[in-house]
This record gives C-alpha cells, sequence and structure tokens, in this order.
C-alpha cells in the first residue's frame, strides 16, 4: 500500500481583480509515495510545491483530483491524527512558551493529557530545546522556530510527516541540525514528503525526488539520475604553473589572479589536469566538484524539450 | 469534539489575557469606573444615578469595543499569521475552530466584565457605605449586557470570516450602532410604506435589536424588570448568535486560505 497516493489534483487560483481569470498553480499532478519512503518534492519557486502541500492539508481545496493517505480520503479528519505537516516558514502562537505550543498542538491531535506532558519534554530535548523552559517564542531565533516547528509536526507521532522547505532562511549549522533532526525520522521508519528548491538538501537525504515546475511534474527519479543529465565539473585552484598548453583546450574557464590561478574542467578531464600540475610542479590549493543545481537540470530540461520539438 | 473545542477556547482566552492591549482596555475601563464617584460628588444627591448609569454604560461600551476589536481578527490574523495551516492540518474540524475561537472570546469578555462588575459595586459601596436590595437589582442589567456582548462577539467573528480586519470593524460597528436604535428601525418600518417598508422591516430582522436588552435608565431608577424579558431576551440573544455563528461557519467551511 502506498503512504501517498496523488491523484489529478489540480487547483486553479482566480487572478484579476475586474475580469477574473484562472491562473493554474498545478496541473494534473499523479504521484505515489511508498510507505517509509522519503520522498523530496523540488522544484523553483513558485513551481507549486507549496500548493500541493496546502491541497494535502486541506488548507485550500481542488479544483479537481484526489488523493489519498494511509489508504484513506485525505480530508478525513481520521488521516489527519497520523499526519504531521511543517508549513514554510512558519509562524506560531508567540505568546507561548514551546511546551505550552507542543501541548495545544498535542491535544488538538488528540493525545490523551497523561501522555503529553511526558511527550513534549521528551520531544524538546530531541531537537535541542530541552532547556528553553518558559520563554516565550516571540524572543526565540529563526533557527530555533524552525526546531519547534519540526517538533509540532511530530508532537503526535505521526506516521507520514509533510515538510515544506524545512531548511529555507537557516544558516550552514542551522540546516545542518534539521537535516540530522529529518535523517531521525528517517531512521524511524516515517514516510517523509519534502518540498526543496534545493537540490543537495534532497541528495542528502531523499530516497527518490519528483520534480515540478510550472505546476507540471516534470519527472520522478533518483538524485544521481537528475544529476546525470547535468554537466558534471569541477573547479580546481592552484598557485605557480599559469600557462598549461598541454590541456588548455580542456579547460572551460580560468582566471588567474597573480600567482593563483582558477580553472573550471569536466570532471572526465580532472586527471589530465591534475597530472599535468603535478609534472609542473604547481601547487595545489582546491578542487571542488561544482554540484549540478536545480536550475541547472531546469536549463538542461529545456533544451532537451525544446530539441525534441524542433 | 468538546475537547478540541476547549482546547482553543482555552488558547483564544490565554491569548486575549496575554494581550496587553486588552490589559490596557480593563485598566482603563476599571479607572474610569473608579472615578464615577466623582461624577456623583458632582451632582449633589443624584449620586447613585449618576453612578449606576455611568457604571453600567463603560461596562457595556468597553465589552462592545473589545468584543469588536478582537473578534474583528480572530479569524483573520490566524490566516494572515499562517498559524491555521497547523491548525487545519490536524483532525480539527473548520467548524470546531470557529466556535472554540467564539467561546475564548467570549470566556474572556464574561470575566472581564465580572472584573469591571466587581470593581463597579466596590464604587457603590464606596459612595452610598452599604449595598441595598435594589442594588441587587442592578445584576439584571449587566446580565443584558452581557447578551449584548454574546450577539456582538458572534457578528465580529462573522465578519472576521470573511472580511479583512479594516472592513469586519467597520461592519461591525456599523452593525452595533443599528442595534442600538433598532427600537427606532422597527417603527420607521411600521410607518413607511411600499419598499422603504420592506427594506427597513429586513434590516429590522437583521440587525441584532440591542435596545430591548438597554434597561440601565430603568435599573437605575428602581424599575423592576419583568421575568418574560429576561426570557425573552436570553432565547433572542442565543438564537441571533447561533445563527450568526452558523453564517459564519457555512462561509469558513469554502473558504481557500491563501
Amino acid at each position: 500500500m502506498y503512504a501517498i497516493e496523488i491523484q489529478g489534483l489540480a487547483k486553479d487560483y482566480a487572478v484579476g481583480f475586474w475580469k477574473k481569470q484562472l491562473r493554474p498553480a498545478l496541473k494534473s499532478l499523479d504521484l505515489t509515495v511508498d510507505s517509509g519512503e522519503t520522498l523530496g518534492f523540488l522544484g523553483p519557486n513558485g513551481a507549486g510545491k507549496t500548493t500541493t502541500l496546502k491541497l494535502l492539508m486541506g488548507i485550500i481545496f481542488p479544483t479537481a483530483g484526489t488523493a489519498r493517505i494511509l489508504g484513506k480520503d485525505f480530508l478525513d479528519p481520521e488521516v489527519k491524527r497520523r499526519v504531521g505537516f511543517l508549513p514554510e516558514e512558519p509562524y506560531f502562537y508567540d505568546y507561548l512558551s514551546a511546551p505550552e505550543l507542543l501541548d495545544y498542538y498535542a491535544h488538538l491531535s488528540g493525545m490523551p493529557s497523561a501522555d503529553r506532558k511526558r511527550r513534549v519534554g521528551e520531544l524538546l530535548a530531541r531537537v535541542g530545546l530541552g532547556d528553553v523552559g518558559n520563554k516565550h517564542l516571540r524572543k526565540f531565533s529563526k533557527g530555533m522556530l524552525q526546531r519547534v516547528g519540526i517538533a509540532q509536526a511530530i508532537v503526535h507521532d505521526p506516521e507520514v510527516v509533510f515538510l515544506d522547505e524545512p531548511m529555507s532562511g537557516l544558516d550552514p549549522l542551522g540546516r545542518h541540525e534539521i537535516r540530522e533532526l529529518i535523517q531521525d525520522l528517517k531512521d524511524q521508519g516515517k514516510t517523509i514528503f519534502f518540498s526543496t528548491h534545493i537540490l543537495s538538501d534532497a541528495e542528502a537525504l531523499c530516497d527518490r525526488v519528483a520534480v515540478i515546475h510550472k505546476g507540471e511534474l516534470r519527472g520522478v527519479g533518483v538524485v544521481n539520475d537528475l544529476r546525470l543529465t547535468v554537466a558534471d565539473k569541477t573547479e580546481v585552484i592552484w598557485q605557480g604553473a599559469r600557462a598549461l598548453p598541454a590541456v588548455s583546450g580542456q579547460l572551460l574557464e580560468s582566471h588567474a589572479t597573480g600567482d593563483t590561478v582558477r580553472a573550471t574542467v569536466a570532471t572526465a578531464d580532472l586527471d589530465l589536469l591534475l597530472e599535468t600540475l603535478r609534472q609542473q610542479r604547481a601547487r595545489l590549493v582546491s578542487v571542488t566538484p561544482l554540484q549540478g543545481t536545480l536550475e541547472d537540470f531546469f536549463l538542461a530540461k529545456t533544451v532537451e524539450e525544446e530539441a525534441a520539438r524542433l | 469534539m468538546t475537547s478540541r473545542v476547549s482546547a482553543i477556547t482555552i488558547n483564544t482566552f490565554r491569548e486575549a489575557v496575554r494581550d496587553r492591549v486588552l490589559y490596557n482596555l480593563i485598566v482603563f475601563a476599571l479607572l474610569l469606573v473608579a472615578s464615577a464617584p466623582l461624577f456623583g460628588a458632582i451632582s449633589i444627591d443624584i449620586e447613585h444615578l449618576v453612578l449606576v448609569n455611568v457604571g453600567l454604560s463603560s461596562i457595556s461600551l468597553f465589552g462592545v469595543i473589545i468584543a469588536i476589536l478582537v473578534g474583528i481578527g480572530l479569524v483573520s490574523k490566524e490566516i494572515e499569521k499562517r498559524t491555521l495551516y497547523t491548525i487545519l492540518s490536524r483532525p480539527v474540524r473548520r467548524w470546531e475552530f470557529i466556535v472554540g475561537k467564539y467561546f475564548g472570546l467570549l470566556l474572556t469578555l464574561v470575566v472581564n466584565a465580572a472584573l469591571m462588575t466587581l470593581g463597579f459595586y466596590l464604587a457603590l459601596l464606596a459612595t452610598e457605605q452599604k449595598l441595598t436590595h435594589s442594588d441587587a437589582g442592578l445584576l439584571v442589567a449587566i446580565y443584558f449586557i452581557v447578551l449584548e456582548i454574546v450577539m456582538m462577539t458572534a457578528i465580529a467573528l462573522l465578519f472576521s470570516s470573511f472580511s479583512t480586519p479594516v472592513f469586519a470593524a467597520i461592519f461591525s460597528f456599523a452593525l452595533f450602532i443599528i442595534g442600538t436604535f433598532g427600537e427606532d428601525l422597527r417603527n420607521v418600518a411600521a410607518s413607511s410604506h411600499g419598499v422603504t417598508r420592506w427594506f427597513a422591516t429586513a434590516a429590522a430582522y437583521v440587525a441584532p435589536n440591542f435596545s430591548s436588552l438597554n434597561v440601565i435608565s430603568q435599573v437605575a431608577h428602581d424599575k423592576p424588570i419583568g421575568g418574560s424579558l429576561v426570557l425573552f431576551n436570553t432565547l433572542y440573544a442565543v438564537l441571533y448568535s447561533a445563527a450568526v455563528t452558523a453564517a459564519a461557519v457555512l462561509i469558513f467551511n469554502r473558504r481557500n486560505l491563501k
């Protein structure tokens, strides 16, 4: 049985003041997620990721289509008891303390009061907020709020967790911490559906990714499959040996500043470049694989589509 | 069901209590009630009358102002700040949210009115040195004020469920003013003809009738209030508020929350 099964889900928004026109935000989405799987829902800003999540959570209503979560209709309140949700850039009741907020959400999710106190304490410690006490949320930093956000999404121990851009707006340390928390959920066997516009986040965590663009599903697969469609490049920085006639044909790009040279090569040509540098006794400073970005993927995809059309 | 509604009710109450704007209004109201004896001191022999009028009118006015100012943001603020997303993604029905919010604000206003009543009686005790049997009769007027607040809260919540706070405030205050002159509206309806009569009658039934809830001058003059009026007003306030809240639920059930 699929944990999530989306069938023909579509949403049009009416835009304009006098003359209302329908603008499709999501065009007939079909997608399934296996139980215990982590699916990355990828797409640039405005692709329809948040619209999909808001539809699945019953915050907005679909123009067409339906979905089943854990085998039941997605709007069934019983389903919501077993589902957790972290909205994008969440805002919580800032007059509450973290334990009060989590207790409130656990109460709304139908947890008996005897279990709530224990669960809230346990969870706060797990997300690294064990020492916040009764400080109100308005005094929390963005990173702390995001951790509260994850905690509220899993306070009732759901089987399926939906996360909308869980790493957005966080510094590298914050991103790392959230990534660890998601990894934790994955290890517990939860089904995770998370949206992001950053390929590396998906790569680190997802079993599969679904790519959405302009409201349309463009492809589903593992991250490496997507990566193959993107030109793989490596950046090499070295000192000395400014001119390298042996490999100059292979350098895609090169800039020299004083004694230091920064060049980009196709990863396939990397060995040849490193070998040449060694022979020239250049001092190697760094070798950095340039990860394909989602933008590269879309660019490649668009070029492919246009080539196919011609 | 009741557990979720009560959780939302308690949280709404907690928000209002922790909201400094509300504290300011309570302090202001208490100050006004406390200063009522000064008005009494100016008008010789009629202190009791002035005190009762000023005291009860301020309990009513502050109750209505808080009902509107907090009520208009009850739903729209949760949509705007997107706190509603984490509520509706749980097994909470939309009607439970509306009803919970309604009772939360009502609880706040009842506690608020109770505190002001306490201050009012303390002021009465301070000016007259003792409380008489007729002072207990003032509680009927306060009960009617609470009924007025019960209706105003439902009205503000209805507008909050589909409109921005500014428009909700304008509509709510407009309905409050029309309701205050409810009796006059009925008289206009009775004495007019044709389309005017039709419109005036419709408006008189749709708008709340607050004039029958205002017995401040009667109780200030020690005139008794009949049991049938108490019963009628109670039924009217409960049915009117239930209908308005049901309308809010119907609208909110169909809303796409952006």
